[in-house]
């Protein structure tokens, strides 16, 4: 069918009354359930951060900025900076894995890149918890680590590497690896391999070649894939509970504890919305990098 | 030679996915129970999964949930994906779509329990069963509708020629056609569904926990030689649902 002729029967469809009732039946159902159980929920939340604690864990009816106020606490505020810290280094070193890998699989012949890439994504569908629970195995004083290296010789007291931020880190990173490595690939399949025997013919070095126009044409995989790791990490509590040893480190600790513990909706509300903030943040400057990206090169 | 060492990297990120996975695989055959001591091979830690009933009840409940949930949100899931490939054309509409496939989940997961108590929707399997729904049907949309985008339109508008009406075109050539995509979208639902912690956490109450928040009260009190059994049990049956999903064609494509 003519491109035009396609346009047409669009336009006639889209004005038919069949097709109006095509289209209520089938994003009626899904857009009202996501209204009911997303939409709502959220409004509620916001709606709680500006209302007063209630003393048996509910709220009070009186507006107030209180839940607003207690992010300047340094308490509070150190937990969510200490938070944005951490989910960095997570999103920077699965990068630094992630970059490396995918651009060794865009290089696969093509029946191998399929395996590979379901060999990427597979731990990713399986329980995160037991991916967690695998590095305090790992990582424990009488784990798999610390009895290799004092076999060897090389430690006579176990290293105490359980219980740290460093765990954590390792912990972020191991989770949502596939998810940094899959959209890198995709962004670094696409370029043309002619573009970058350009860059070396016309005398760049590999170190220009790849920061001029490699770079900049697998940002958005970049992004895309920073996203992936840095949202999710930012509001995980299990892995800061279980690898962390259970303190109060990140956002998603003490989201959770305004809930089970302080019983302070208002300012669990108030996290859970920053959480959104940050991500919004990013999704936004994800948005600019890549028009200015496709602005510069065509 | 020179090909294998440009691989590397590769390799290096396969070490570090795997491992973990195959010591908890080797650990959940060692009698010892300990990760360095070797004491023989047993399978006594899965006979003891089956009789342990914390992890029988939560593997009924997350059954139960998930079945649920895989089938609303494949019916609303699929239904959508057909309303955004053909009928609609607002951005707004797709992006909400899509959202819940991103959304933090400790976000959805502390309001939702908000939500429900302030309706005064009784924790437990149901209100698992439809947080699960909102993000499961995220993924079955996308995934189908890449299917439907992926096809030749000619063959509806043929049996629309002959005569056929709307709905049986849909009936008869369009379900069928876009069948694997959404087998592959409800399996893919299944995993998430069996494995999802956070919102389950929040939101199943305490008479019904899942299977996931059972592992966690376990793990919190350290290294157990049941977890490691039931971690290869889970592993090997996400792995497989996703290798059958993946074959159907439509899981990559998520993320890229």
């Amino acid at each position: 069918m003519s491109l035009a002729g396609r346009l047409e029967g669009e336009e006639a469809k889209a004005s038919s009354p069949s097709s109006r009732l095509g289209k209520t039946v089938t994003l009626g159902p899904g857009l009202a359930y996501l209204a009911v159980m997303l939409g709502a929920p959220l409004a509620l939340i916001v709606g709680y951060s500006f209302l007063t604690r209630g003393s048996f864990g509910g709220v009070v009816m009186e507006p107030t900025l209180d839940a607003w106020g207690k992010l300047a606490n340094p308490i509070f505020f150190d937990v969510v900076a200490g938070s944005i810290k951490i989910a960095s280094i997570a999103t920077v070193l699965a990068l630094a894995i992630g970059y490396p890998a995918a651009w060794v699989i865009a290089g696969l012949p093509a029946k191998w890149k399929t395996v590979a890439l379901v060999a990427v994504v597979l731990p990713f569908w399986s329980n995160f918890l037991i991916r967690t629970y695998a590095w305090i195995v790992l990582l424990n004083n009488e784990g798999l680590i610390n009895r290799v290296l004092r076999g060897w010789g090389l430690i006579d007291e176990p290293l105490g590497m359980l219980y740290t931020e460093g765990a954590i880190v390792v912990g972020l990173v191991y989770i949502y690896l596939p998810l940094m490595i899959l959209p890198l690939y995709s962004s670094i399949e696409r370029l043309d391999p002619a573009l970058r025997e350009a860059a070396f013919d016309l005398g760049a070095s590999p170190r220009r070649t790849f920061r001029r126009v490699l770079l900049p044409l697998t940002l958005p995989g970049i992004m895309a894939g920073s996203i992936f790791v840095f949202v999710p990490s930012l509001g995980n509590f299990v892995v800061p509970e279980l690898l962390g040893g259970g303190q109060e480190i990140m956002i998603g600790n003490l989201v959770r504890d305004q809930f089970f513990k302080a019983r302070d909706l208002p300012f669990g509300s108030v996290l859970a919305l920053c959480v959104i903030a940050l991500m919004l943040v990013l999704l936004f400057i994800q948005a600019t990098v890549l028009r200015r990206t496709r602005e510069t090169h065509g | 030679m020179a090909e294998l060492w440009r691989r590397t990297p590769l390799w290096m990120a396969y070490a570090f996915l795997y491992i973990p996975i195959v010591v908890l695989f080797g650990m959940s055959f060692n009698a010892s129970g300990l990760p360095t001591v070797w004491g023989g091979f047993t399978t006594s830690w899965y006979g003891e999964l089956f009789s342990n009933d914390d992890i029988l009840g939560g593997a009924r409940t997350t059954l139960l949930v998930a079945v649920g949930s895989t089938i609303v949100a494949t019916i609303l899931g699929t239904l959508l994906a057909v309303g955004l490939e053909r009928y609609n054309r607002s951005r707004v509409v797709d992006a909400a779509v899509m959202a819940p496939a991103i959304f933090p989940d400790i976000v959805m997961a502390f309001s939702l329990l908000a939500f429900y108590t302030l309706i005064g929707f009784t924790l437990g399997r149901v209100s698992v069963m439809a947080s699960h729904v909102i993000f499961n049907l995220a993924f079955v949309a996308s995934i189908v509708r890449t299917r439907l985008h992926n096809f030749d339109r000619s063959v509806e508008e043929a049996a629309l020629d002959l005569g056929a009406s709307e709905l049986r075109t849909f009936w008869r050539i369009t379900l069928p056609i876009i069948s694997p995509g959404i087998v592959a979208g409800a399996l893919l639902a299944f995993t998430l569904s069996i494995d999802e912690f956070v919102i389950a956490f929040f939101t199943n109450g305490p008479a019904h926990p899942t299977l996931p928040v059972v592992i966690y009260s376990m793990v919190r009190f350290g290294v157990t030689p049941e977890v490691n059994a039931l971690a290869v049990v889970l592993i090997g049956l996400s792995f497989t649902v996703i290798f059958v999903a993946q074959r159907l064609g439509g899981v990559k494509e998520l993320f890229t």
